[in-house]
């Protein structure tokens, strides 16, 4: 087979080509113009734009859309390419959803390993006082590329997770928009390419966040951070709208509102927020560009710009990004939580609208992140006011999930570990956020290790652990094995208890006053034991990281056979072959005729399965109203 | 019934356990100002919330995962309970009031850390990469922020580059310094406990913001005042001068006066070296070349040291703080 014939090599060496191309072509543009041609910084930029437009052309995320555009017919549902060996389609553009969902959970698992690796290296060098292997420059690197890089990670879950799941829970034989939604992943690459390329370009210093006038003097990384957020970015809009477009429109004929399976409410909440939050990361990190490259003084002092003002702008998307990232993955506990204690969902409509409600409240609490910035004093209550609002329905959320364990029949293999353990790690996430929320309290904790141990715990809980669990739990669905037991339980046992010593142990050291962000503390204030603690369970969680890949590529090859409804779900997708067939339930469409989770209950029905012999309206059909 | 009963019991227990537990642990450094007192109060109100929530949540999984376990051999379903309002309606309710009351105590422990007192001593707060200066009444600089005991005082934030953020742990309060013309921020502490603590900067500023501290000294009126009377008279002897000017000047933001590495050179031993430039010049350390040097920084450039120095700081040095300034260099062997 010939290695050009994969789409990911032909766009990584269009992007290669294409950087190329804009940086010579816009330092001969300035050399012509009489700009000074070794300021490389427009050059450089434009040369990665170049390039990352190039990468959706070398790998064929544009080709149907340029033949439409002249006037070709493209295939409705292309089949794919017979000549390639079955994993090679998921090296290139497909526009089948479960191969998107699957190479959206490639990408996420490979940046949070990337992410953990640079956590790892500036972890080491804060075991102890003083640089130990690492200059300063390079730990903020580091230390900034972790945070972004686990951004884009959790991303790129979030879109696995969702375009896998919503069309095969809805009963859609695909997304809406199958090209955008092809698009949107593809997208992330060049994106997570340019992150990284800001490693080799002098790095930068500001954390993900990205603050001037700090981040209009850093290095050239910069600027390619920004744009890799922005790109990133732009996936994350796209995604949400396409899912958007898919519930509404594309479930089975009698999947009303509230009959859907719980994950996909909080699969379109999350999409509600990406859809109409995202834009202003996009705004505010490109505002800082332009201040770079054409002297735009937007937050420059000097020239009558405001620095405060990049914080509302960049907080009011950041903050609701942070439910982008865990409003799926407890979509996943609440999905699961009823199949392994054998319950309906305690209160299904209370979680299906809290996750709507925490979609909502989430927009109007971004300033909490500014409390000590300087902006104007009077915001700082309401905002108050408005943060600790959310605890509410995170609150109805956890009393739910409780209620659907009590008196239930619960056994615990590994998806449902991982469900647990997600709930109490998020527990103590949701718990540690309040003080943060609380103006006064926040002028101590505000920057410090404590704040960094809570949103740990909320990412954790919120997205990996419910990640993990989403793994386990539909690995046979998308392969038709399941993953090894033994190995998974070690995952979780290993990785569990070194997680909690990490996030306290960091909630401790932040307490005595470590602050965030720092290359190096002071040897006055003793906290190096701790450190060591906490980087030793940094290294015992990749261990387990390290079991569970190592169970996943076996798993795919080797793992036992499972094809049928391996966990007795009541879910659509479980009542067809494993893996799923490739348009889902073309052939097979199915009507609603009950409540998704009444477990239980003697007789009680979800779905009538049709067959090919008496087929049913098929899955495009949209709901009839309640 | 007898189920919600043990829980009952065990989630109290726990409580009892957990609240204990994070009370006898050294949650916090020393308490060192007035504004300390309310916020930690606060925080420990908290800590018992979360001390009762955590074991409820807990104990109640914990004992669904013991007592509600699916025995082996039974693939019978659990009970068919759907939801319950009034008990959902009762978890929302109960828990809004209980943020409600916190948003309420958050705002009235606020109000009572900024009260400001008008008899309170203003100092003004500068910071840069990666340094700070302290501005006292009567045109006193210093690097070290020296505060008198149980006396209030108004810091009035600055920044005269990246945003920075002033924060002593001890004290529990912070503020971003925010450069720009208009973004002077306040900040009221009463320091109630002699001794030496650390300004920490906790905003990311950049390479060095690991480092960016700078000491305070809290100590008894009649000695702060006799510093502050000390300070404000000109000394005699002009390595002294010198030194003052160093700081109140932000020379030494960059400049190490013993030897140590920092944004510029060390001013320790240069005077009379014969130093490599960026170019490959040599040029001796003389007077001339320390006041070209520090009128027009970007004449000649140190060999491995970029253009950093302000262009504009010699223009508001006066002749004989030059002088000074050199003295100050000169005596540093
Ligand atoms: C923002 C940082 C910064 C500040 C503030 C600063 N300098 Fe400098 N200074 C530098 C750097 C960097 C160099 C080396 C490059 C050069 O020669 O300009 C330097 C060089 C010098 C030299 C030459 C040293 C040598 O070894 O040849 C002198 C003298 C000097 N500075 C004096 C001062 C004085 C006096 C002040 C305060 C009024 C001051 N600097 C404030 C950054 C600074
Ligand atoms: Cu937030
Ligand atoms: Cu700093």
């Amino acid at each position: 087979m010939n290695f050009f014939s994969l789409g990911l090599a032909r766009g990584i060496g269009a992007q290669i080509i294409g950087t190329a191309i804009g940086v010579a072509f816009m330092s001969i543009w300035r050399a012509a113009l009489g700009m000074p041609v070794n300021e490389m910084e427009p050059a450089a930029v434009f040369g990665g734009a170049v390039g990352a437009l190039a990468f959706m052309f070398g790998v064929g995320a544009l080709t149907d859309w340029t033949r439409i555009a002249f006037g070709h017919a493209v295939a409705e549902h292309p089949a794919a390419d017979p000549s390639q060996p079955t994993w090679a389609r998921y090296f290139g553009v497909s526009l089948d959803h479960k191969v998107i969902g699957i190479q959206y959970g490639i990408t996420s698992v490979l940046l949070l390993c990337l992410a953990g690796l640079f956590a790892l290296i500036f972890r080491a060098e804060l075991v102890e006082t003083g640089l130990q292997f690492l200059s300063p420059d390079l730990y903020n690197t580091l230390m900034s590329l972790h945070g972004i890089v686990m951004i884009a990670a959790i991303l790129t879950g979030v879109g696995a997770m969702s375009n896998y799941l919503v069309p095969l829970m809805i009963g859609a034989s695909d997304m809406a928009f199958p090209r955008l939604n092809a698009f949107a992943f593809w997208v992330n690459i060049p994106g997570a390419l340019l992150l990284l390329s800001s490693l080799f370009l002098g790095g930068f210093d500001t954390g993900w966040t990205g603050y001037p006038p700090l981040s209009a003097r850093a290095p050239l990384g910069m600027q390619f951070f920004f744009m890799g957020v922005y790109i990133v970015g732009l996936s994350s809009i796209l995604g949400g709208l396409n899912i958007i477009v898919t519930v509404l429109t594309m479930r089975a004929p009698g999947m009303t509102l509230f009959r859907m399976p719980i994950f996909v409410w909080a699969a379109f909440a999350t999409a509600l927020i990406q859809l109409t939050a995202t834009q202003l990361i996009g705004l505010s990190f490109m505002m800082v560009m332009f201040q770079r490259l054409f002297g735009m003084g937007f937050f420059d002092p000097a020239k009558g710009g405001n620095v405060i003002l990049f914080q509302h702008l960049f907080w009011f998307y950041s903050h609701p990004a942070v439910y982008v990232f865990i409003l799926p993955g407890l979509g996943i506990i609440s999905e699961l939580l009823p199949v392994f204690a054998r319950k309906p969902l305690f209160g299904y409509k209370w979680i299906a609208l809290s996750s709507l409600a925490i979609a909502l409240i989430g927009f109007f609490v971004w300033a909490h992140h500014m409390f000590t910035s300087g902006m104007e004093e009077y915001l700082r209550v309401p905002f108050m006011y408005s943060t600790l609002l959310v605890a509410v329905p995170t609150g109805v959320k956890f009393f739910s999930w409780i209620g659907t364990l009590w008196q239930g029949k619960i056994s615990t293999p590994t998806p449902m570990l991982f469900v647990l353990g997600g709930i109490v790690v998020f527990l103590l996430g949701g718990l540690s956020g309040p003080p943060n929320g609380t103006v006064a309290t926040d002028l101590q904790l505000h920057d410090t290790y404590w704040i960094v141990g809570h949103f740990h715990d909320t990412m954790f809980g919120g997205f990996v652990f419910p990640f993990f669990a989403a793994i386990y739990y539909w690995f046979p669905k998308m392969t038709g094995r399941r993953m090894n037991e033994t190995l998974g339980k070690l995952h979780f046992y290993l990785m569990t208890p070194a997680f909690f010593v990490m996030t306290l142990g960091q909630m401790f050291v932040g307490l005595q006053g470590m602050r965030r962000r720092i290359a190096d503390y002071d040897p006055a204030q003793g906290l190096s034991p701790t450190h060591l603690v906490v980087t030793v369970a940094a290294f015992l969680i990749a261990t387990s990281v390290l079991v569970f890949l190592f169970n996943l590529v076996h798993s795919v090859k080797s793992g036992e056979v499972a094809a049928g409804n391996l966990w007795a779900s009541r879910s659509p997708e479980w009542q067809i072959p494993s893996p799923a067939p490739e348009h889902n339930y073309a052939g097979r469409p199915f009507v609603v005729v009950g409540e998704p989770y009444d477990y239980g209950l003697p007789g009680a029905v979800y779905l009538q399965m049709g067959d090919a012999a008496t087929p049913l309206p098929p899955g495009h059909a949209a709901a009839p109203a309640e | 019934m007898k189920h919600l009963i043990a829980v009952g019991i065990l989630v109290a227990l726990t409580t009892l356990g957990v609240a204990a537990g994070l009370r006898a642990l050294p949650l916090a450094p020393i308490a060192a100002s007035a504004q300390a007192g309310p916020i930690d109060a606060l925080f420990g109100l908290h800590l018992q919330v979360i001390a009762f929530l955590f074991s409820l949540i807990i104990v109640f999984m914990l004992y669904s995962l013991v007592v509600f376990r699916r025995k082996p051999g039974d693939a019978s379903d659990g009970k068919h309970i759907e939801g319950h309002t009034g008990i959902e309606v009762l978890w929302t309710i109960v828990p809004l009031g209980i943020v409600l009351y916190f948003a309420y105590l958050g705002a009235q422990t606020l109000a009572e850390i900024r009260r400001v007192d008008p008899q309170a001593l203003q100092v003004k707060v500068t910071a840069r990469q990666w340094a700070w200066t302290f501005e006292y009444p009567g045109d006193v600089t210093s690097g070290t922020l020296n505060l008198p005991v149980n006396r209030q005082v108004l810091l009035k934030i600055t920044s005269k580059d990246v945003i920075h953020s002033f924060w002593v742990p001890e004290f529990r309060v912070k503020q971003d310094a925010v450069p720009g013309d208009k973004m002077v921020k306040d900040l009221v502490i009463t320091p109630d406990r002699i001794g030496e603590y650390k300004v920490r900067c906790a905003e990311m500023c950049g390479t060095n913001h690991a480092y960016m501290e700078a000491p305070v000294a809290v100590m008894a009126t009649a000695q702060f005042d006799a510093w502050l009377k000390q300070e404000s008279e000109t000394p005699t002897d002009p390595v002294a001068r010198g030194r003052r000017w160093a700081t109140k000047f932000g020379c030494i933001g960059c400049h190490t006066l013993d030897g140590s590495k920092s944004v510029g050179p060390s001013w320790q031993g240069v005077y009379g070296k014969t130093e490599e430039m960026a170019d490959g010049s040599k040029v001796v350390v003389d007077d001339a070349y320390l006041i070209e040097a520090i009128t027009q920084p970007a004449a000649k450039l140190v060999k491995g040291y970029g253009n950093l120095m302000p262009a504009t700081i010699g223009a508001d040095l006066t002749a004989d703080q030059i002088q000074d300034l050199i003295a100050l260099i000169r005596s540093l062997k």
